[in-house]
């Protein structure tokens, strides 16, 4: 039984900058990690691999470069890596990016039952938290969000049961497999890779599927295929922040000098 | 060939044949560990020794040494007067008194009569120390001062000289006349009553008692810590000519092997230095881990080290598997992860063991193999090890922010040909709120000195310093590569830090990345600015009753005691207080070697035990020279409430008050 993760390589959002004139991400020299959500995603798949002895594979749709995540991935632990990368897969939004992944699960699916697939609950560049519920229901797999404890498995009458993280309470789910699983940061502690694993990572394979093994209607994938499209990036505007006194020496006098300064400009009244 | 000739020829022989196979099995222990060049440079290395092991430097720091010095220069001596008397034994009538000039032969007999009565002398001090007033740091978990090998090697000296006396006054006695023996003759005085049997009788037992003594004795050298009898001297010449400030480099590929987790994965010398132990406690004594109740001793280190050698040496020598884990449950010859973890790389073991032992290294070794091979750490390196990797600083904010307190400074970007300093502002002086007053302080002082400086910006990265005492190399290696490659790219030839631990990693790690370039901290440019006159201060800087706290990577691990000194004398008028413990005793604050972001959860407080002991001093300023020392001791005077009666500066605070 397979037991996926989907990761996707994203920008350091940390560094991303948009620029004030053309409102588009400033990717230049921004360093590219693995979404902080799918490393949760990762480590689940890693541990049900050892605990119950499911092949693992990582998949991720991408440009060429996405490569060094699965590269990552590979260094953690996993069976097998796959970049799905085409041009035509290019400017997906979370309809179309679904649709490629659903495909290559499915592609999968046709070698070795998958069991279980994860996603982290959003990415910090989308933020949609669109791209897993959109496998779910493609595929028609049970959908389990926002998880972040797995009670048991029961590979005898293929059920799940998990524990959902909501808003103020927990919720116990139980579910047939097979499962798509949006994680939380709480579900586990992702490893740490070790430098045997991170070497022998360099040489292993990491296979490509573009749309000549998926074979799905340019139509309705990338850009085409997708009915959302970003119109517009901007940064709300702020004034530059300014530094007032020493807060050091005179910590009394600065916090005087901030509250007049609060003061002038009507932020404060007496 | 007589009866008691031929007796002793056989004990001899045979003595000699199982102390020459104890040794052998030794030797064999410590072949198996690694190679490691440590037969470069013969001169510096007799030099060294000489030192160390003749001179006995390190020894004699300590009151007591002066007993070991006597101790040890008697027992070198008197080899030759034991010399004479195994040759007499078995070839007898061969004397120095038969084969030396008499004059050479009589003050020779006065020397190890005199020799001997100071050894006798020493062993009584050696004693009653152990016995009635044992220094605390003699004991531990796993000895105790009044140890039974230790009073039993005691007890076998004073009887050997003892029997060498009473055999002499018997043959004074006797009628032996001309034998130039003044103690031996005091004490023949009581004999001269006895008969010539009886007097014969006396020399037969001594005779044999000092014999079988001697014998036994070289027998339980190498099967005891009394090994470093035999090895402290190899163990001086082959010692790390280089401060152990920096840790060799690994090398990545297929199948390699990183850290240790067995103990023949150590280096011979790792190995010779754990037979070599002479468990005197020094390093216990000045460890901060130990002493504020972390797992950690270094002796214990160096103690598992060696148990574990002798347990599993053989088995690992015929290619079977260890018997006993090195890393593991704390146990005799196992070291628990806490120690490994609580070691602040502060060097105070290193650089006070009498026998040049390198306990904090090992600790590193260990660490590389729990990092890399088993990624087994305490959990809250996961997050710094991430940020290392992803952003280039600990705490993982985007390398964009670096710039922020120079935003008013206008472009003071490092530009080839004109610089003349990069200023290496290091993570902690760029993202600390609190230590970026000392940035700002530096940037001032080289501005008041009219000092061609300029930054990297948000390219500079962070050195690397805590991944690589945490045994990260792997990453360090990365960072370090790609710092070297900037500073050349840039065309940097000069930089001045503001932080201790840049310093050193720039300076020692990164010449093993072949950068070989000029590298300062601030206080060591300030003192020269100071010197030179171009630094002139427009007033006293007043800060009350100053003490100074030495940062161990600047004072230790590089020697640099004098110029942070130097620059609070010059810019407040008079010298610092000092510490009791100070300079190469400096006490760490708990922040190196990557404990700075662990938490300290055992024991006490590294930095509380630190600010208490300077609140003794009444300080009104507490001036460090580290960003590390810097936050440690603010939290300690916040801990302690005494945050108000003094204050922590940098000396780059305390200088740019006296320009303003």
């Amino acid at each position: 039984m397979l037991v996926i993760s989907c990761i996707k390589q994203v920008p350091d959002t940390t560094q991303v900058k948009i620029d004030p004139v053309t409102n588009t991400l400033i990717r230049d020299g921004i360093p590219f990690i693995i979404n902080p959500y799918d490393s949760h995603a990762l480590e689940e798949s890693l541990k049900l691999k050892e605990r119950y002895g499911l092949r693992s594979v990582a998949l991720s749709m991408g440009p060429p470069n996405a490569e060094a995540t699965l590269r990552k991935a590979y260094a953690l632990g996993v069976d097998e890596a796959i970049l799905l990368s085409d041009r035509c897969f290019g400017g997906a939004d979370t309809l179309a990016t679904s649709k490629v992944l659903s495909a290559a699960i499915e592609r999968l699916n046709k070698q070795d039952k998958v069991g279980v697939v994860f996603c982290g609950k959003q990415t910090i560049d989308g933020d949609t938290a669109q791209v897993g519920p959109g496998i779910a229901s493609r595929l028609g797999f049970s959908q389990l969000t926002l998880v972040d404890k797995i009670e048991s498995i029961d590979f005898l009458r293929k059920t799940i049961k998990v524990r959902r993280k909501l808003e103020g309470r927990h919720e116990i789910v139980e579910a047939p497999l097979p499962v798509m699983i949006t994680v939380v940061r709480e579900l586990n502690r992702p490893r740490y890779p070790v430098v045997p694993m991170r070497i022998a990572a360099e040489e292993m394979e990491i296979k490509v599927w573009d749309n000549s093994v998926l074979k799905l209607d340019v139509n309705t994938i990338g850009l085409k295929g997708s009915p959302t499209w970003v119109s517009k990036i901007f940064s709300p505007e702020r004034d530059q922040g300014e530094i007032i006194g020493d807060g050091i020496t005179d910590p009394v006098g600065t916090t005087n000098l901030l509250i007049d300064k609060l003061l002038g400009k009507e932020l404060l009244t007496v | 060939m007589s009866l008691h000739q031929s007796v002793f020829i056989a004990v001899f022989s045979v003595s000699v044949f199982f102390f020459i196979f104890s040794c052998y099995q030794r030797v064999q222990l410590v072949a198996i560990g690694g190679a490691e060049n440590r037969f470069d440079n013969p001169g510096g290395r007799l030099l060294g020794m000489f030192g160390s092991a003749f001179a006995q430097k390190r020894v004699l720091a300590r009151p007591y040494g002066v007993n070991h010095f006597l101790l040890f220069w008697a027992f070198l001596f008197l080899l030759l007067a034991n010399g004479e008397f195994i040759l007499e034994g078995l070839i007898p009538g061969l004397n120095f008194a038969t084969i030396l000039p008499p004059p050479l032969h009589h003050v020779l007999a006065l020397l190890f009569d005199l020799v001997s009565l100071i050894a006798l002398g020493a062993v009584v001090v050696a004693f009653a120390r152990r016995l009635f007033f044992p220094p605390e740091y003699l004991g531990n978990d796993y000895t105790k001062p009044a140890s039974f090998e230790a009073l039993l090697i005691l007890a076998l000296i004073a009887t050997l000289m003892m029997a060498f006396f009473l055999l002499n006054a018997a043959h004074i006695a006797a009628g032996q006349t001309d034998t130039w023996r003044p103690v031996s003759t005091a004490l023949s005085m009581p004999l001269h009553g006895f008969s010539a049997s009886t007097l014969s009788g006396v020399i037969q037992v001594s005779w044999w008692v000092h014999a079988l003594i001697l014998l036994l004795f070289m027998n339980l050298l190498p099967r005891s810590k009394h090994m470093h009898i035999l090895t402290a001297i190899p163990n001086c010449y082959f010692q790390n000519l280089e401060k152990p400030n920096t840790q060799p480099r690994e090398i990545f590929e297929k199948g390699a092997r990183y850290g240790v987790s067995s103990v023949d994965h150590f280096s011979w010398k790792d190995l010779l230095d754990s037979l070599t132990c002479t468990e005197c406690g020094r390093c216990q004594d000045l460890c901060p881990a130990h002493n504020t109740g972390k797992p950690l001793n270094p002796r214990r280190i160096v103690h598992d080290i060696k148990l574990n050698l002798i347990k599993n040496g053989s088995a690992i020598k015929n290619g079977k598997s260890s018997e006993l884990s090195l890393i593991g449950e704390a146990a005799d010859g196992t070291i628990c992860h806490e120690a490994i973890w609580s070691c602040t790389t502060c060097g105070a073991c290193t650089s006070v063991c009498p026998v040049l032992i390198e306990q904090m290294p090992k600790i590193i070794k260990l660490r590389r193999h729990l990092v890399q091979e088993q990624a087994l750490f305490p959990e809250e390196l996961l997050n710094l090890f991430e940020n290392m990797e992803q952003r280039s600083n600990p705490w993982g904010l985007a390398p964009s922010e670096r710039t922020k307190w120079s935003s008013q400074l206008g472009d003071r970007s490092f530009k080839q040909g004109e610089t003349e300093y990069l200023f290496f502002v290091g993570c902690a002086g760029a993202f600390d709120s609190r230590n970026k007053h000392v940035t700002v302080a530096l940037a001032t002082i080289l501005d008041s000195a009219g000092v061609s400086w300029g930054l990297l910006g948000k390219d500079e990265q962070c050195c690397g310093d805590s991944v690589r005492r945490l045994g990260n190399e792997f990453v360090f290696d990365k960072m370090a590569k790609e710092n070297v490659a900037l500073f050349k790219e840039r065309g940097v030839s000069k930089i001045v830090t503001q932080c201790p631990h840049c310093f050193s990693t720039l300076k020692n790690d990164y010449r093993q990345y072949g950068l070989e370039i000029e590298v300062l901290h601030h206080s060591q440019l300030i003192a020269e600015l100071v010197e030179s006159g171009k630094l002139k201060f427009s007033k006293l800087s007043e800060q009350g009753t100053v003490v100074f706290h030495d940062s161990c990577y600047l004072g230790r691990h590089n020697d640099v005691y004098e110029a942070p000194r130097a620059v609070l004398t010059a810019a407040t008028g008079k010298s610092p207080g000092e510490f009791d413990r100070n300079h190469e005793n400096g006490y760490c604050c708990g922040g190196g070697g990557g404990r700075m972001w662990m938490e300290e959860q055992t024991g006490d407080r590294i930095n509380l035990e630190r600010v208490k002991e300077a609140m003794q001093l009444q300080p009104d300023t507490l001036c460090v020279s580290c960003p590390f020392c810097m936050t440690m001791m603010e939290d300690g005077l916040k801990d302690l409430s005494v945050a108000d009666k003094c204050r922590v500066k940098d000396i780059a605070e305390v200088v740019a008050e006296a320009l303003r």
